[in-house]
C-alpha cells in the first residue's frame, strides 16, 4: 500500500507528460504535414541549415 | 514550419502559399524548396506535401509570378492557393486532441482496473476506484464532446443517429460508476466507457483523414477556369485583375491558350473557342470583333481583347450555379447506412434494457439491483464495433481507391455508388479526353526529320496544338531539332528555316477537319488532323460495365453528328444536344422510374446533372464545377476508374454488411448474460475490444477491392 503511494503518481505523472508532449507537437503544427515529414527524411543536403538552402 | 532561418525572417513580411500539384516526393520537395529559396527576396520556403502546397515567407518587392516563374523553370506548374481553398477546414485536427485525451485515460484507467479485476480488494480498490474517477470523468466530459454535440444536434431536430444510444451508453456507465465509487461498490465501469470512446474516435479519425487527404488532393488539382485577365488600362499597359474584381466594361486581353474569366464581347481580334466546358460542343467555335464569348471557355488560336459585359455572378455560369443549388435537394436527404441501422438499432435496445429492469423488478430484486442490470446491459450493446463498421470499411476502401488515383470525396459517396444500375456519360471530356489530339496513324507517317523539325517549330508555341504535337513527339522519342528564326503569327502558325529550307507549322484553311499542317520546303505538305480521341481502355470499361449490371448510355451537350460518330464506335444509345436542364431532367426522369443514376461529367454543363444524380465522378481535367459537384474524382486518362469504383464501393457495402452482422452477432452471445446478470466490467470490455478488432481485421480485406 505505501508503494502504492508513489508508484501511482509516477505512472499518471508520466503519462500526463506523454498527454501534454502530444498537445504541444499538435499546437506546434508537427502534424499539419504527415507525408512530408515521412519524405523529408530522404532529402540529403549536408550543408543545409533548414528549409532554405 | 520551426526550421525558419531565425536571421533571415527579419525582413520578411508577406506569405505566399502556391498549390503545387506535380510533388510527390522527397526529390521534388527538395527541388521546390530550393528554387523558392533561391529567388532574391524570399527568406523561407517551405512544403506542404500532404496539401501539395508550397509557402513562401518574403519581402514585399516579390511578386507571385515571379515564384511562379521559379517553380516553372524547375518543372513545376503551380498557382497561388485561391481564399476559398485557404478557408477549407482540416476534419481531422478537431478530433485529435479528444481522441489522445480519451487513449491517455483509457489506458490509465485500464490499467487500475485490471488490478481489481486481478483481486485488489477493501481500501486499495476503493482508493483504485476514486483515481480512476477522477481520470476518468474529466475525460469522458472532454472526448465524449464530439458525440454529446452531434447527439444533442438531432434529438433536438426530433430525430435519431448512431451518437445517440452511444451517447447514452456513455452517460449512463459513467453516472453509475460514479455512484458505486462513493458508495464502495464493487465493479466501475469508467474503462469500458473511455474504451468506447477511444476506438469511435479513432474510427472518427480515420473518415476524417481520408476526407482531408482527397480534399488536398482535388484542390491541389490546377483550376481549369481562368482566376483572372489582364486588363488594358487607360494609358494602355496591362494589368492583371483577379476574376472577382473584373466589372463590365474593362477590356480583358486573352492570350491564346488562355480561358476568359468573364464574359465579353470581342473588341479586336478573331480565334476560335473551345467551349466544351461549357456546352459539351467538341468543335472549336469560330468567333470574331463582335462576337459574345463566355466565361470558362478556352481561346485557341489568337489573342484577342474583350470587354467584359458581365462578370463574377452574373455570367452565364451563375444560372448553372442556380441550377446545381436546385439540384443538390435530393443527395442532402440522403440517410447514411450507419444511421439507417441505428434508427432500428437504439430502440431496440433501449426497449431490451427497459424489459430487463422491468423483469429484474417482478422477479423480486431491489430497484438498484435491476437498474445495474439494466445498465450493464445498455453498455454491453453499446455499438462500439457498429460504429466502427463503416468508417473503417470505407477508409480501407478509399486509401485503395486514391492508390489507384480515384479520390472519394465523401464517405456517404461510396454507399449511394454501390447501388446504381444506370449510368450516363457525358461526351467530351468524359467518354473521351476533352482535348485536341494529333492524329495516330499522321504521327507515324512524320520520318525522322519531320518529326524533328516539327517538335522544334511546336516547342516555340503554347497553342493547345503546338502542345499536344510536342507532348506526342516526345513521347515517341523524337528529338527537337534547332529551326532558326523562329515567330509565331497569331492564328496562323509558326514559321522558321531548317538548314536554309522555310517550314512552318500551322492552320490549313483547305482541310475540313481540325488539323495543322506541316509544310517543310522542297517536299509535300504534310497533314496532322487533330481528334478528340476516346479515352483509353474506354472499350474495356465500358464492357466491364455492362458485365456488371450496369446500363451505360451517352448524354451529352454537343451536336447530333459528333455524339452519334461516338456513340457508334462504342455502341451506346445517346441523347445528344442537351443543355444543362435537359441533363438533369434526363436523370431526374429515370430516377422517377426507380433507377439508381451515377453520372459522368466533366464540364460545367454538367454541374447540375453530377449533384442530381444519384453518385457522379468527375476526371481530374475537369472544370471546377464539375470537380465541386461531383463525389469522386478520378485522376489519369483511363476510363477503368469507373468500374473499378463502383465494383469497389459494391466490396465495401458487402462488408459493411458483414460487420454490421459480427457486431451484432456479438451482442447477441453478450446480451442473454448481461440481462441475467452475469455481465461485469471484464467482460463487457473483452466483448467490447474483441468485436472491434474483428471489424477492424473484416475491413482490412478491403485493401485491395479497387483492383
Amino acid at each position: 500500500m505505501n508503494g502504492l503511494l508513489f508508484l501511482l503518481p509516477i505512472a499518471l505523472g508520466l503519462g500526463l507528460t506523454g498527454l501534454v508532449a502530444f498537445f504541444w507537437s499538435l499546437r506546434a503544427g508537427q502534424f499539419e504535414d504527415l507525408d512530408g515529414a515521412a519524405n523529408r527524411i530522404l532529402i540529403d543536403d549536408e550543408d543545409d541549415q533548414g528549409p532554405v538552402a | 514550419m520551426n526550421a525558419h532561418n531565425p536571421a533571415a525572417t527579419e525582413g520578411a513580411s508577406e506569405t505566399t502559399v502556391l498549390v503545387v500539384p506535380g510533388m510527390h516526393c522527397a526529390g521534388c520537395m527538395a527541388k521546390v524548396e530550393r528554387a523558392l529559396g533561391a529567388v532574391p527576396g524570399v527568406t523561407s520556403a517551405r512544403v506542404n506535401l500532404t496539401a501539395k502546397q508550397a509557402r513562401a515567407e518574403h519581402g514585399p518587392e516579390v511578386e507571385p509570378a515571379q515564384l511562379i516563374a521559379a517553380l516553372d523553370a524547375v518543372g513545376f506548374a503551380s498557382q497561388p492557393r485561391s481564399n476559398e481553398q485557404a478557408n477549407a477546414p482540416s476534419a481531422v485536427k478537431p478530433l485529435l486532441a479528444p481522441l489522445a485525451v480519451a487513449a491517455f485515460a483509457a489506458m490509465n484507467v485500464m490499467l487500475l482496473s485490471v488490478s481489481n479485476w486481478s483481486g485488489a480488494e477493501g481500501s486499495t480498490r476503493e482508493l483504485f476506484h476514486w483515481v480512476s474517477a477522477a481520470i476518468a470523468v474529466p475525460a469522458i466530459a472532454y472526448s465524449g464532446m464530439p458525440f454529446f454535440r452531434s447527439a444533442w444536434a438531432v434529438l433536438r431536430k426530433g430525430r435519431t443517429n448512431m451518437d445517440v444510444p452511444i451517447s447514452i451508453g456513455i452517460v449512463l456507465a459513467t453516472l453509475l460508476s460514479c455512484y458505486e465509487t462513493v458508495t464502495g461498490g464493487e465493479d466501475v465501469w469508467f474503462d469500458g466507457a473511455l474504451m468506447l470512446i477511444m476506438f469511435l474516435l479513432a474510427g472518427r479519425t480515420l473518415d476524417a483523414m481520408m476526407r482531408d487527404k482527397a480534399r488536398a488532393g482535388v484542390d491541389a488539382l490546377l483550376n481549369q477556369a481562368a482566376p483572372g485577365a489582364s486588363v488594358i488600362s487607360a494609358d494602355g499597359t496591362l494589368q492583371w485583375v483577379a476574376a472577382a474584381d473584373l466589372l463590365p466594361g474593362m477590356v480583358m486581353r486573352i492570350a491564346a491558350g488562355e480561358r476568359l474569366a468573364a464574359d465579353g464581347e470581342i473588341v479586336s481580334g478573331a480565334s476560335a473557342f473551345d467551349q466544351s466546358l461549357l456546352t459539351g460542343e467538341s468543335l472549336p467555335i469560330p468567333a470574331a470583333t463582335g462576337a459574345l464569348v463566355h466565361a470558362g471557355t478556352l481561346n485557341l488560336d489568337a489573342p484577342v481583347d474583350v470587354r467584359v459585359t458581365a462578370a463574377g455572378a452574373d455570367t452565364s455560369l451563375a444560372e448553372i450555379a442556380r441550377l446545381m443549388d436546385a439540384a443538390d435537394q435530393p443527395r442532402s436527404v440522403y440517410v447514411r447506412i450507419a444511421d439507417r441501422a441505428s434508427r432500428l438499432y437504439a430502440p431496440a435496445v433501449h426497449s431490451l434494457a427497459a424489459l430487463t429492469f422491468v423483469g429484474w423488478l417482478l422477479a423480486g430484486a431491489g430497484v438498484y439491483h435491476a437498474t445495474v442490470i439494466a445498465i450493464s446491459v445498455l453498455i454491453i450493446t453499446c455499438p462500439c464495433a457498429l460504429g466502427l463498421a463503416v468508417p473503417v470499411a470505407q477508409v480501407v476502401a478509399s486509401g485503395a481507391l486514391m492508390k489507384e488515383g480515384i479520390m472519394v470525396k465523401d464517405g456517404s459517396a461510396i454507399e449511394r455508388m454501390a447501388v446504381v444500375d444506370r449510368v450516363l456519360l457525358d461526351k467530351t471530356g468524359s467518354l473521351t479526353l476533352g482535348r485536341p489530339e494529333p492524329d495516330t496513324a499522321a504521327l507515324n507517317a512524320l520520318d525522322g526529320d519531320a518529326a524533328s523539325v516539327a517538335l522544334g517549330l511546336a516547342s516555340h508555341s503554347r497553342h493547345p496544338h503546338s502542345r499536344a504535337i510536342e507532348a506526342a513527339l516526345l513521347a515517341r522519342g523524337f528529338r527537337a531539332v534547332r529551326v532558326e528564326g523562329v515567330a509565331e503569327t497569331a492564328g496562323i502558325g509558326l514559321s522558321g528555316n531548317w538548314n536554309g529550307r522555310k517550314v512552318s507549322l500551322g492552320r490549313n484553311d483547305a482541310a475540313d477537319v481540325v488539323s495543322t499542317t506541316l509544310r517543310i520546303e522542297g517536299r509535300p505538305d504534310l497533314l496532322i488532323p487533330f481528334t478528340d480521341r476516346l479515352r483509353p481502355d474506354a472499350d474495356a470499361a465500358l464492357g466491364r460495365m455492362k458485365a456488371m449490371g450496369l446500363d451505360v448510355s451517352l448524354l451529352s451537350g454537343d451536336n447530333q453528328a459528333a455524339v452519334a460518330e461516338v456513340a457508334d464506335a462504342v455502341g451506346l444509345p445517346a441523347q445528344a444536344a442537351a443543355s444543362p436542364s435537359d441533363k438533369r431532367e434526363a436523370i431526374g426522369a429515370l430516377q422517377a422510374e426507380g433507377h439508381k443514376v451515377l453520372m459522368v461529367g466533366d464540364g460545367l454543363n454538367d454541374g447540375p446533372a453530377l449533384a442530381a444524380a444519384d453518385a457522379s465522378i468527375a476526371p481530374g481535367s475537369a472544370s471546377d464545377v464539375g470537380r465541386q459537384a461531383a463525389d469522386l474524382v478520378f485522376l489519369g486518362d483511363s476510363l477503368m476508374a469507373l468500374p473499378r469504383a463502383v465494383l469497389a464501393a459494391r466490396r465495401t457495402m458487402r462488408v459493411v454488411k458483414q460487420n454490421f452482422a459480427l457486431a451484432i452477432g456479438y451482442n447477441l452471445l453478450a446480451v442473454p448474460l448481461a440481462i441475467m446478470g452475469f455481465v461485469n466490467p471484464m467482460i463487457a470490455a473483452a466483448a467490447m475490444s474483441g468485436s472491434s478488432l474483428v471489424v477492424v481485421a473484416n475491413s482490412l480485406r478491403l485493401v485491395r477491392a479497387a483492383k
